[in-house]
Parts: C-alpha cells; structure tokens; sequence
C-alpha cells in the first residue's frame, strides 16, 4: 500500500442548473477527468453552508469544491455571490487552521462548461494530491482528549490574565 | 432506520455496464448498505419493463424508498418519480445516482469506476432515508400572455397565441413593430421581398382584438410566478396622444427638423424629429423625439400641434406605467449588429465606401435612402467591383467564436442583388460557405451560374493605400487565397462587411429581470439544447428566434410558433404544479436576527414584527437554499435538500474514507 500513490477523496457541491449541467455535457461529450471526485446536487451553490464543508473533511475528505453558476448566471439571479463571499471567508478561517488553500476549491461553470469544469476536476485532483491526506478524522482520534483541553482553556486564559504581584 | 430501501442499477445497455461492474455493485448495495432491502441490476432501468419492476416490489416487497443508479436525474428523475407514484408512493421518495454521466462515461479506469459507483450509491441510500414526501402545488394559469420584443419571431408567437382565442400583450421597444426584418430587402433563398411578407403579418397584429400592442414600450419589473407574473411597463411618451391620432402625417410633412435616422436607416437616411421609422409602420401613431425637436431644445416651434387636425400632439404628456398580469412570457428580443468599427483594419467609419451588411440592406431597399439604388456614399456613383467580406466579428476568437448562421446566405442574396440592380462584379470573401437548409446549397449554385466570384480566405485588411497601378482611388481587399496559397490585392470600389450578429447590448440586464440565465457571450439559455429549445429554467418564461442564439428567419419563425405552442398547451391545462422545493422557517426556532432577510433575491422572507420571526413566503420561494445555509439557529429547512440529507450523502459519499467517525456507515473494504 505504502509505495502506491495516494489518491484523494474530493466532495463536489454542484448547483443544479449550471455546473451539475456543465458535469452532465462532460458525461455526454465523453470527458474523460480523474475518479476522486464525488459530487452532491444542491439547487444553488448559494446553499453549500460551511459547516456541509466542515463535515466533509470531518469525515475524510481531503478537498472539497464548491461549483456553481458564474458571477450574472446565477438561476437565482445572485446567490452565488452569496456562496462566493462564505467561501472566502471559510478559507480564510481552514488557512488559520492550516488547512492548505487548494483543499477548498471555488469554481464557476456555465452549463455549455463541461471542459472547464472537467479541466477544474483534473487540476484540483493533482493540486490535493501533490498536497497528501488530510485525514481529519485520525487527527480526531489522536486528540482524544480534546474534551479536557477544551475545558482546561477557561482556567489557563484565568492563569494566563493574572498579574503576578 | 426503519425504512425499506430499493436499490436498481441501470446497465444501459452498455453505457454504463461497459465500465461499472452493475452486478457487483447491486450485490454489494444489497449486502453492505443499511437499510436496502432489495437490489438489482437491469439492463434499461428506464424502459416500461425496467419501471414495472420497481412498481412491483414497492407494491410486493413494501419498499418505502428507491434509489435508481442509471443516468442524470435532468434525464429521468422524472420518470421514476411517476414510477414510484404509479405504485402508490410518493415520488419524492425517490433518489436517483447518476452513475452514467458521473462514473462510466468520464471514468478510464473500470476499478475506480467500481468505487466512485460504490460511493454515489452509498450516498443516495443514505440520503433517501431521510426523504420526506411532499406535494407539489397546484396553481391556476394567467391565460393572458405577455410577448417582449415585436421582430417577426414575436410577431409570430403573438399571432399564434391570439389567433387560438388568447389575450396576447406584446411589448416592443421601438416605435414600430417590425424588427430587423422590416429593415430588409429581400429574404434568401427565395429572394421574397421582406416587406411584402412582413407587413401583412404586422398589420394583422395591429388589427388583432386579441393583442394589445405596446409599442415604444419597455419591460421594468417582472414579479410573481408560472401562471401569474406581474409585469409593470413603461409606456414611454410619444407626446401624440394615440386615442386621438389619426396616423395621418401631416404633422411629419410640417416638421421643419430633419435629422440622421441611426436605428432604421442605419445613418444612411434622414427623419424628421416627429416620426415615424418608415411608411407601413403599426402602429400608425408617430413619435416625437425630444433630443432633435425644435420646440424641446429652443421652446418654440410646434408646428406639428399647429397643423394636427385632431389636436393630437400633447407635448406634456410623460411616461406611463402599466401593470398587467399573465401567466406565461415569450422574450424574443432579437440581436444587434457586431459594431464593426471594433476591427479598425477593415476600416468602417474611416474609409466611406466601407458598408455593413445592414447598411446595404437599406441601399438594396426600394423604400430605402436611395431607392433602391446601389451607389457609393456620394450617394450618384456606381460601384464597378464590389467585395463581400464574411465573417466580421464571427467566427474569430478576438471578437466572437461562433458563426452568425446567416451570412453566407446574405452575402449570396448580396451577390444576386447587385448583379440584378448593376453592372458591377462582385466577390465573396470566405471562410467556409455555409449553406445548410433547404434551398440554400441550390441559392449557392445558382450563384456560382450566375457569375460570382469566390475567394476562399479571410481578409486581412480593407486599405486604400494603393501600390499598384489600377489601385488608385480603390479600396484595396488584402487577403490570403487559401486555395491558391497566395497572398492578394484585389482592388473594389465598393466593401461590404457582413457583421456578427450579437446579444442585445443589455441581454444581461434583460435575463436577470426575468430570471433567466444568458451564456457568456449572452444569449439566452434554453432549458435543453436539442429537446426544450423554447423554455427556459424558469417556468412560465419562454425565449424564441435570435436572443436564444444566431439563426435565419425560417427558423425564427418555427421557434415563435414553438413557444405559442407551448403556452397554448399551460393555457389549456388551465393549471400548473410547482416544485415543492421551498424552505421553511420553524418560528419555534427563530431567534428575529433576521440575517435570512435580505438574503432573498425575491423577497420572500418577510419579518413578521408582531411576533419577532421571520417568514417565507412560499408562493415566491424558488428553493435556492441561500437562507437555509445562513441561518444560525438552523431553523430555516429546505424541502428535500435539508441539512441532515445533505449530511447524510456526505457520510455515504465518503463511506471508504470515514473510518472511525461516530455514526459513519461501517467501513468497506476498496476492490484492488
């Protein structure tokens, strides 16, 4: 197992009219694009909440792209500027917790975009694998004793405040 | 979980068991997954005996869920929706995993196909367990249609609606209906002359008790929903008060100010600035337009209210509002003409006797500036040699990548115009000459008998720059002859671009009032490309003619007829079901932050201030989810994508990967 190459899990949210559409064209044209990626169908990339994406790598994904409508396409006329702004500020905060950038992956994707959307598929695939798992759920199971820490925290900001006389 | 799920797994034929082990996979489904208590393979899920066997166990076994691994659910959610309904359950308890477009069509390796399949399946099984059956509504249908735009598409579209005994309002942006079209000469390939087969149509338009025709009228909001929009238009003031005009002229004729007709006449003629864009216009009312009106500009003159017999000018009057409720819309609001200034080299608006090809459809016009006569831009001069250049703003990745579909016919018709009218010869400029319907090839031919010339290459520039002898005083066409292989200089006295036609210059503007979606280049989008050319994503809104993408008139024309059609067909309905897929606010749960508010592009959320929540209304929710993602206490749910199903396929998407995780689907181990 060791010396094969490590293949990543990649969760795609998929909004129904544009880019669900856009991997549809790429079925139908034939498009070839690397398996790691599987996708869920939501209505609007402006429904993907952070905590969906939070999950997915709680749960073992090692990417997560979030695809929808380009900025004036959306069907729901501006919604995914909605997803666009959550999305910046998600990464921001997987940054903060040293979750590398290309692990979150935002991409816009016409219906008539199927190439676009399998190049995106492709490129993210090789972008998160040159980047290794990221295996949330071990660093869990190694941190099995988050629960005190985490109720330790109040008493060592208390410690931490006191001013030694 | 108590639920009883049916696994079916659609072979394709070969589609997707050439790559998916559908076996396999149903055994697998079968024994691995929690709550599947059937699981089969079949070699056409979709056909009537694929369907039938769902029927059946749901009928035999008492499955209350199924999940179908075939194709796209664009492609046939709807079919096994009402199989599962035709059995007696609710057919949003059904789930489809699109393993075709998804897995075998985009997948090389067969091993990894089997686990990517393995992983869509899991996640529906998961997902559908926590379905919750739900009902669509049923609203009644407007039968009063509102038609946008009055070019022969929408003419026919209105005509059709009006003539099957439906009230029909048709908006149109100009003074006159007409379009483009009214602005032609001929129509290839049978060389029809375009007014003579227009006009009647328009003033069977103006006649028609069925259309209220709102011409110099636009659309400003458009509200509401299939079967009942609320759309509010802008009359703008003629400053001729329609009830009392006459049509009869005469204020035209005094009109002291001429003044260069740009939208009919292309700039190639002059109007007077109470007008109307030409002689057969409808509806007969002129316009006063107040940018060129003596009276406006100086504040005297009003020869026009002097001499009007029925007092009909009104030089107060403003813009009105009208607001009117339909239940379906029809946009057909054409295309503009490629500015072919934009490409300098060929030197429009530089060098005089440079055209477009809309400029010399007013030339070619009889009831044109010249009279039909084909002069140079002295206006007496007649041209000797004339050169058609193809593809200006089509088919180059500077300007736009797609092909205007009409202009090799134009051009040809072009050819066969001058040679009738003059003694000049004329060349066509080519990429590929693009003839594909019926009687084109043989308009192509007759050409080629009849004398034109073809030079297969694009030009590269338009100069009058002369070298050579014989170049003096000439435009000068630059172009590679890809069939020589050689460069050449082939003087003209007369240049014809045959521009692009493009998206109207606010086709973006226009889609989002309506809600629907334009392409990149902004064309409206269709619903599907091959089998719903006319509708769109948003029901109750239908597109014809150019502004779904270049085409010809006979095709225009069948796409107007096509979305009459489909409007005739919700009107006899009488009723249409709309999606259940709306949210929610549980006001046990709402805190009044009211973030959820302002989130909605249709202000469906209002604060009810009494008691301190939120509420949706249901009838404008389209379902988008934005406010579900944004609640904070998470009391806002979205039918049938809400959190815990969502969660549900992430856990059973990532059933390989979430080993160890509290609640995750027991680990499988990965075929090698």
């Amino acid at each position: 197992m060791s010396d094969e190459r490590f293949e990543p899990k990649i969760v795609a949210f998929l909004c129904n009219w544009c880019s669900y559409r856009a991997a549809d064209l790429a079925g139908t044209a034939r498009m070839k694009y690397q398996p790691n990626i599987r996708t869920i169908r939501v209505m609007c990339s402006g429904r993907v909440d952070p905590t969906f994406i939070l999950k997915a790598f709680s749960l073992g994904a090692d990417g997560v792209m979030i695809a929808g409508c380009h900025p004036g396409e959306c069907h729901y006329l501006v919604q995914n500027y909605k997803a666009m702004r959550r999305y910046e500020m998600l990464r921001h905060t997987l940054l903060a917790m040293g979750v590398e950038d290309h692990r979150l992956r935002l991409q816009w994707a016409s219906a008539a975009e199927g190439n676009a959307l399998a190049a995106a598929i492709n490129q993210m695939i090789d972008q998160v694998r040159a980047l290794g798992p990221l295996d949330w759920p071990r660093f869990w199971h190694e941190n099995a004793g988050h629960q005190e820490a985490i109720a330790r925290l109040p008493h060592e900001h208390a410690e931490a405040l006191e001013v030694s006389a | 979980m108590t639920e009883k799920v049916g696994v079916y797994i659609c072979h394709c034929g070969s589609n997707i068991a050439g790559k998916v082990d559908v076996e396999g996979l149903a055994k697998w489904a079968g024994e691995e997954l929690e709550g599947v208590v059937i699981s089969r393979d079949y070699k056409f899920m979709c056909s009537s005996l694929g369907q039938e066997l769902i029927e059946e166990d749901i009928k035999k076994e008492g499955l209350t869920r199924v999940v179908v691994g075939a194709c796209s659910p664009h492609l046939h959610e709807k079919t096994f929706r009402r199989a599962c309904s035709n059995a007696g359950m609710n057919p949003y308890l059904c789930q489809m995993a699109s393993l075709r477009e998804q897995v075998s069509w985009v997948t090389e390796d067969k091993a990894a196909a089997d686990v990517k399949a393995r992983a869509l399946i899991a996640g529906a099984v998961r997902r559908v367990q926590l379905h919750e059956s739900l009902e669509p509504t049923e609203v009644p249908v407007n039968p009063a249609t509102l038609v946008v735009g009055a070019g022969i598409t929408g003419i026919q579209a209105a005509l059709e609606i009006a003539e099957a005994g439906h009230k029909v309002f048709l908006v149109e942006r100009e003074p006159s209906i007409g379009g483009h079209m009214a602005q032609f000469d001929k129509t290839f390939p049978t060389l029809d002359c375009s007014a003579c087969i227009l006009t009647p149509k328009m003033s069977d338009v103006g006649q028609h008790e069925n259309i209220t025709l709102l011409s110099y009228a636009e659309v400003e909001e458009v509200k509401g929903f299939v079967g009942s929009f609320n759309v509010r238009v802008r009359k703008k003031a003629r400053y001729v008060v329609e009830e009392d005009c006459t049509g009869c002229g005469i204020c035209i004729e005094k009109c002291p100010k001429k003044v260069v007709d740009e939208v009919f006449e292309v700039g190639m003629g002059k109007r007077k600035a109470i007008y109307r864009p030409f002689p057969q216009a409808v509806p007969k009312y002129p316009v006063l337009d107040t940018a060129n009106c003596t009276y406006f500009l100086k504040g005297t003159c009003k020869a026009c209210e002097k001499f009007c017999p029925t007092n009909a000018i009104d030089f107060e009057q403003q813009d009105t509002y009208l607001d009117l409720d339909v239940g379906n819309i029809i946009l057909a609001t054409g295309f503009d003409t490629f500015d072919a200034r934009r490409i300098p080299q060929y030197g429009y608006g530089r060098l005089p006797n440079v055209f477009t090809s809309l400029e010399f459809e007013r030339l070619c016009n009889a009831a044109g500036p010249t009279d039909g006569k084909i002069v140079l831009r002295d206006g007496v001069t007649e041209p000797k040699s004339i050169a058609l250049v193809h593809c200006v703003g089509s088919r180059d990745e500077h300007y736009n990548p797609y092909c205007s579909a009409v202009c090799c016919m134009a051009a040809l018709k072009f050819g066969h115009l001058v040679m009738e009218k003059t003694a000049a010869e004329v060349t066509s400029f080519y990429i590929d000459l693009r003839t594909p319907a019926k009687g084109y090839e043989e308009f192509y031919d007759r050409l080629l008998e009849e004398g034109m010339k073809f030079v297969r290459g694009k030009v590269g520039e338009v100069s009058d720059a002369a070298r050579l002898p014989g170049e003096e005083g000439k435009l000068i066409v630059q172009v590679e002859d890809t069939l020589l292989g050689k460069q050449r200089r082939i003087p003209f006295d007369m240049v014809v671009l045959m521009t692009a036609l493009e998206p109207r210059f606010d086709a973006k503007e226009v889609g989002l009032r309506f809600g629907i979606s334009c392409s990149m280049q902004g064309w409206f989008t269709e619903r599907h490309p091959k089998l719903d050319p006319v509708a769109t994503m948003t029901d109750g809104i239908f597109i014809c003619g150019v502004c779904q993408g270049p085409k010809d008139i006979p095709a225009s024309v069948a796409q107007g007829a096509a979305a009459a059609a489909r409007v005739q067909g919700m009107i006899s309905r009488g009723t249409v079901l709309i999606e259940p897929i709306v949210a929610t606010i549980h006001a046990e749960h709402c805190s009044g932050c009211r973030i959820c508010n302002n989130l909605c592009p249709y202000n469906a959320i209002e604060f009810k201030l009494e008691e301190g929540v939120s509420f949706i209304n249901q009838a404008l929710c389209k379902g988008c989810g934005t406010c579900v993602a944004a609640c904070p206490a998470q009391a806002i749910t979205g039918a049938h994508f809400n959190n815990q199903q969502i969660v549900a396929e992430l856990e059973g998407l990532l059933y390989d990967a979430a080993r160890g995780t509290q609640g995750a689907p027991k680990p499988v181990a990965v075929p090698a």
